[in-house]
């Protein structure tokens, strides 16, 4: 407890001197230290990122090898696009993210709150981290292969559910809706839930121990530090986590596209938003892949600044009250 | 400390330096008159044909002393071939000489999107292949690569003629003879061909494995080509017979439901299947069929020979409409500076016989020469995976019949963009008409230039 | 007592509990590499034909065909991506917590500014501008070289963005002031007091940046050209897309299992750090 109070009160004085002293001293490391970054950057990708931008105000593709445009046509390429099925695949993306989103953060801070829970000791941890992170090391392509073998019509796992009396006949996974959209999230799932996992469970072994061992000294159960300590220090990592999922989500592409042999069937209900882009950048239309690309972006945007502002905004919010009830506690 | 941070900072700066500075347009090499290059790039996609390269061309030794040929090999995967060489060829006049393609290989399905431009040089007036050259080579390999204006902008060592591969056994229950002359008789044209589909439903058999197994038989046979004058989408009568056909034969389970290469198609081939016969071409029936009917694959100690699976139970006939199925074509590329050395390649690999009907003989693949393919066509060939049939006599005939006069430069994304829509057809999760709007859908989204 | 006994009961049970839920996630992960494993003892035919629970007999086979193929530099490709990857990931960690650090430890005037345009531009979808950076380095003639792929790993938002929330959680400020206190320069600080209480983030963004270069496929294939240059993914997609007479799904699985078994060995080494204590060690020591 004395010690809680005293790193938060160091933290507190730590940040006034820094006020006070950081901007007049040090303000140049911040940018020297921001140059490789930003050079970089502007090198290699600046360019192609401007041009995404400026073309997408141009008529610009190439039939064959014959350069058409570019020709400057205003917002013409967001008016097709927004006349387009765009709301369709919008709705595919999303949902599919969602679906898989969900049991995979859940399953990932359970795991991760196992591995790093020091009461309950489980044994081979090692072993189980090492197994859940596997997926992640198979090219993604390598494994929409395995998965199309797995659950073809008459393939293994229809074999074993028709055996086991669940199924009355083969279910063929790859014309359902249901099935080709159930086999990304399975996939994604797995590809990227060890991955999840991993990250949380750096940010749990990041907080300091004595925090926790504090609560436990006190007589708090392992739910109370979970949920009163251990969430909201992970709070900043958590909302990584989230951010780049949501982020990832949206950028889905690699695991329908092989699936479905980049056709996104049945009737495009597993087409995704970065799916429709690559068949734009097929004729490497700039216009409307670029103009797809900055709705893309603000999108994404608009939705991880909301999460990032809600989540830290309630974080900081409870730091005071938790500052504020300790305070009163240790008086 | 600060050094180190200078040092990098340097470091990046000169790498910068570097490359611009390496990226100033070199002299244009003279390519023109009689100095020839000493580099000889070669872009492809797979190694077939640097196999016969080595085989044919370089262990003969023609390759002149001090050239040095450069494979260039990008896989096909997520289109990234064709990326690579659009890229290449679009910057050919500013690459240095020993950088700039010489020989681009393509395949039917996009070759007049190449070939259609100036950066495919004519086989005749820029290379200097002759007409009697070309003589020998099956029609239809010279109309693919053939341009608006009638020049000839490629040539191939293959051909790949098809024809319908059938199961005696099948074929035996079903029409009461294995003989391939009247089995080709029972299956002469589609409606001879439905009849028999019929039938052999009623004896529990499927006369196809699944949705695309007769679909080159039918595009390969269509009077227009997929995009008109105007750059509008057309769909040939031909096409939509495929439709017909095929949701029909799904209603009426005269197929199994599969797709080209999933594991259910190829187990349809093996000891298990019940289907009375596949649409194959020349290297589909000699390799991946006969590899399909063994029950103890090659690899594990089986032999190819009767009694491993049913090796010697298939037999080939031409089915109800020619058609091919593969192959891939040799392009000079405008700007080379081995125009002599490209000619030689062309000739030895396209329009030597000698050399044809010995690539023939090694690999068993079907070449493009009529006169080295009638010879062996007439001998005594006897195919024992086929129930000691000659089948290089059907090529043979088979492949003077195909017409491919009427491709487009955009049938890859036709073809491939109208079997993916109508599978939800025939899966019956959408209508024909919302299957017909999505193939419009995803063709337009990969060629924005044309219109329904 | 008694109540200890319960607890004890009780632990004893959630700890089954968590064991039962860990071994069927577990067996859910090592399922596609059984698949994978079976699959690279088999036959071309074979796999073409579906799946089968046991092995095979071509595993002998197939790694013979894929070694003695001169066409495919096996190993070559494989310390090409190791030299790839292993860069990519040291380049990606040390410059992404060098830019967290300007931004989390230092208070300036475009600080914000910064921050925001890095958070946008990890939104952009990679995709997009693949094709124009390809032509860049066309321009910039560093074609089948392998530092385009490696030196842009210097400006990679994500890892900045993992990084910066991972100093917030853990990396006091008064740390830095100590070692101003004590005459320590900054660049010195950052690499002798920062860097070491990042190590399990740097470990575990180390992992993930690795094992994504690993499995890059689409802008090497467009940089890298020739042979031994290749990395490989690239092989295996040559292999996918051999021509008839060397089509061989056997030496595909064959060869992705062999591409994962270095991976493997280099989470193996990575994780280690991903430990308990070091923060802790490091603030008090």
């Amino acid at each position: 407890m004395i010690e809680v109070k005293a790193v938060s009160t160091v933290n507190n004085q730590a940040t006034a001197i820094r006020k006070k002293t950081g901007s007049i001293n040090y303000a140049k490391w911040g940018y020297i230290f921001l140059i490789p970054f930003f050079l970089v950057y502007i090198v290699f990708s600046l360019v192609p990122l401007v041009s995404v931008f400026y073309y997408s105000f141009f008529e610009n593709y190439m039939s064959g090898l014959t350069q058409i445009g570019p020709n400057f046509v205003g917002f013409k390429n967001y008016g097709t696009l927004l006349e387009s099925n765009i709301g369709k695949y919008f709705g595919n993306t999303i949902l599919i993210w969602v679906l898989g989103f969900i049991p995979q953060i859940f399953i990932s801070l359970l795991l991760a709150s196992w591995f790093t829970n020091l009461r309950l000791r489980l044994r081979a941890t090692g072993m189980f981290k090492t197994i859940i992170y596997l997926p992640n090391l198979i090219m993604a392509s390598a494994f929409a292969m395995l998965f199309f073998v797995l659950f073809s019509d008459a393939g293994p796992m229809n074999d074993i559910l028709v055996h086991l009396g669940i199924l009355e006949k083969p279910y063929r996974f790859m014309s359902e809706v249901a099935g080709t959209r159930g086999l990304i999230i399975a996939m994604n799932f797995l590809l990227w839930f060890g991955n999840t996992t991993i990250l949380l469970m750096a940010g749990i072994m990041g907080i300091d121990t004595s925090l926790i061992e504090a609560a436990e000294i006190d007589g708090a159960k392992p739910a109370q530090v979970f949920w009163l300590i251990t969430m909201p220090l992970l709070k900043p990592i958590f909302v990584y986590v989230l951010i780049t999922s949501l982020i990832g989500g949206l950028q889905l592409f690699d695991v329908p596209q092989i699936l479905t042999n980049g056709g996104g069937n049945p009737d495009r209900t597993s087409t995704t938003l970065i799916m429709l882009l690559n068949n734009h950048l097929y004729s490497k239309n700039y216009g409307l892949g670029g103009a797809l690309s900055v709705m893309l972006l603000v999108i994404s945007g608009v939705l991880s600044f909301v999460v990032y502002d809600t989540l830290t905004r309630e974080q900081r919010k409870q730091r005071k009250e938790r500052k504020l009830q300790r305070g009163g506690a240790g008086r | 400390m600060n050094t180190i941070k200078k040092t990098l900072a340097l470091f990046l700066t000169l790498a910068m330096l570097v490359s611009l500075a390496a990226c100033a347009p070199t002299e244009e090499a003279a390519a023109e008159g009689d100095e020839q290059g000493k580099v000889l790039n070669i872009y492809c996609w797979n190694e077939e044909f640097k196999s016969r390269f080595t085989d044919y061309f370089e262990t003969p030794g023609l390759v002149p002393d001090g050239v040095e040929v450069k494979f260039i090999i990008t896989p096909n995967q997520d289109n990234a071939y064709q990326n690579a060489l659009d890229e290449a060829l679009l910057n050919q006049e500013n690459a240095a000489a020993d950088d700039k393609i010489d020989i681009f290989l393509i395949e039917a399905d996009y070759a007049l999107k190449y070939v259609d431009t100036d950066y495919a040089l004519d086989v005749v007036n820029d290379i200097g292949l002759t007409e009697a050259d070309l003589a020998d080579q099956y029609q239809y390999t010279r109309d693919i690569v053939t341009d608006g204006s009638g020049k000839q902008k490629g040539t191939t060592w293959q051909a790949t003629p098809g024809l319908f591969a059938y199961r005696r056994s099948i074929a035996n229950d079903v029409l009461g003879t294995d003989d391939p002359m009247k089995v080709q008789e029972a299956l002469a044209n589609w409606d001879k061909f439905d009849t028999v589909a019929s039938e052999a439903a009623a004896k529990g058999y499927k006369m196809l494995s699944g949705y695309d197994d007769s679909f080159r038989t039918f595009t390969n046979n269509v009077s227009q080509s997929w995009v008109d004058a105007n750059n509008k989408i057309v769909i040939d009568p031909n096409i939509m017979r495929w439709v017909d056909q095929t949701k029909s034969y799904t209603d009426k389970n005269y197929n199994n439901k599969t797709t080209l290469w999933a594991p259910e198609w190829a187990a349809d081939q093996g000891p298990s299947g019940k289907v009375f016969g596949f649409f194959y071409s020349t290297w589909g029936i000699n390799f991946t069929l006969l590899g399909n009917s063994l029950a103890t694959p090659e690899a594990e100690g089986g032999k190819a020979e009767v009694g491993n699976g049913i090796f010697g139970d298939y037999a080939v006939c031409q089915g109800p409409e020619n058609y091919y199925w593969g192959g891939t074509w040799i392009c000079a590329a405008a700007g080379t500076d081995n125009t002599e050395l490209v000619r030689d390649i062309m000739y030895t690999l396209t329009c030597d016989p000698a050399t044809m009907k010995q690539i023939t003989v090694d690999t068993q693949d079907y070449t493009n020469n009529i006169s080295a393919m009638n010879e062996l066509a007439s001998s005594d060939f006897k195919s024992d995976f086929l129930g000691g049939q000659n089948h290089i006599a059907l090529f043979a005939e088979a492949a003077p019949k195909i017409d491919m006069s009427n491709i487009s430069p955009y049938d890859q994304a036709m073809t491939e963009q109208f079997r993916i829509a109508f599978k939800d057809y025939f899966d019956g999760k959408v209508t024909r008409e919302q299957a017909l709007e999505n193939f419009y859908t995803a063709v337009i989204e990969k060629h924005p230039e044309l219109t329904k | 007592m008694n109540q200890n006994d319960a607890a004890r009961l009780q632990l004893r049970l959630t700890r089954t509990a968590c064991y039962i839920i860990l071994i069927l996630i577990s067996a859910m992960c090592l399922f596609s590499f059984y698949v994978l494993i079976i699959n690279s003892t088999r036959s071309h035919p074979d796999i073409q034909k579906g799946f089968a629970f046991l092995p095979g007999g071509s595993f002998g086979y197939n790694l013979q065909n894929l070694l003695a193929n001169e066409n495919l530099p096996v190993v070559k490709a494989i310390f090409n991506s190791l030299f790839v990857s292993g860069s990519t990931a040291l380049i990606t960690t040390y410059f992404s917590a060098l830019t967290a650090y300007a931004i989390h430890a230092y208070d300036f005037r475009f600080k914000r500014a910064a921050f925001a345009f890095i958070m946008m531009i990890m939104m952009v979808p990679a995709q997009v501008t693949a094709l124009g950076f390809v032509r860049l380095i066309g321009t910039f003639n560093l074609m089948d070289t392998f530092l385009p792929l490696i030196l842009p790993s210097a400006a990679s938002p994500i890892v900045f963005f993992f990084m910066k929330q991972y100093m917030e959680a853990t990396l006091p400020i008064e740390i830095v002031e100590a070692a101003r206190i004590d005459g320590s320069n900054e660049f010195r600080t950052f690499n002798l007091i920062v860097l070491p209480i990042m190590k399990p983030a740097i470990a575990v963004q180390g992992i993930f940046t690795f094992v994504t270069a690993w499995n890059n496929y689409f802008v090497p294939s467009l940089i890298l050209k020739s042979a031994e240059n290749k990395t490989v993914p690239l092989l295996i997609a040559q292999l996918r897309n051999a021509d008839f007479l060397k089509f061989d799904m056997g030496q595909v699985y064959m060869m992705i299992t062999i591409a994962i078994v270095p991976v493997v060995i280099v989470y193996l080494l990575l994780s280690r750090y991903i430990i308990r204590g070091i923060t802790l060690g490091s603030v008090k020591g």
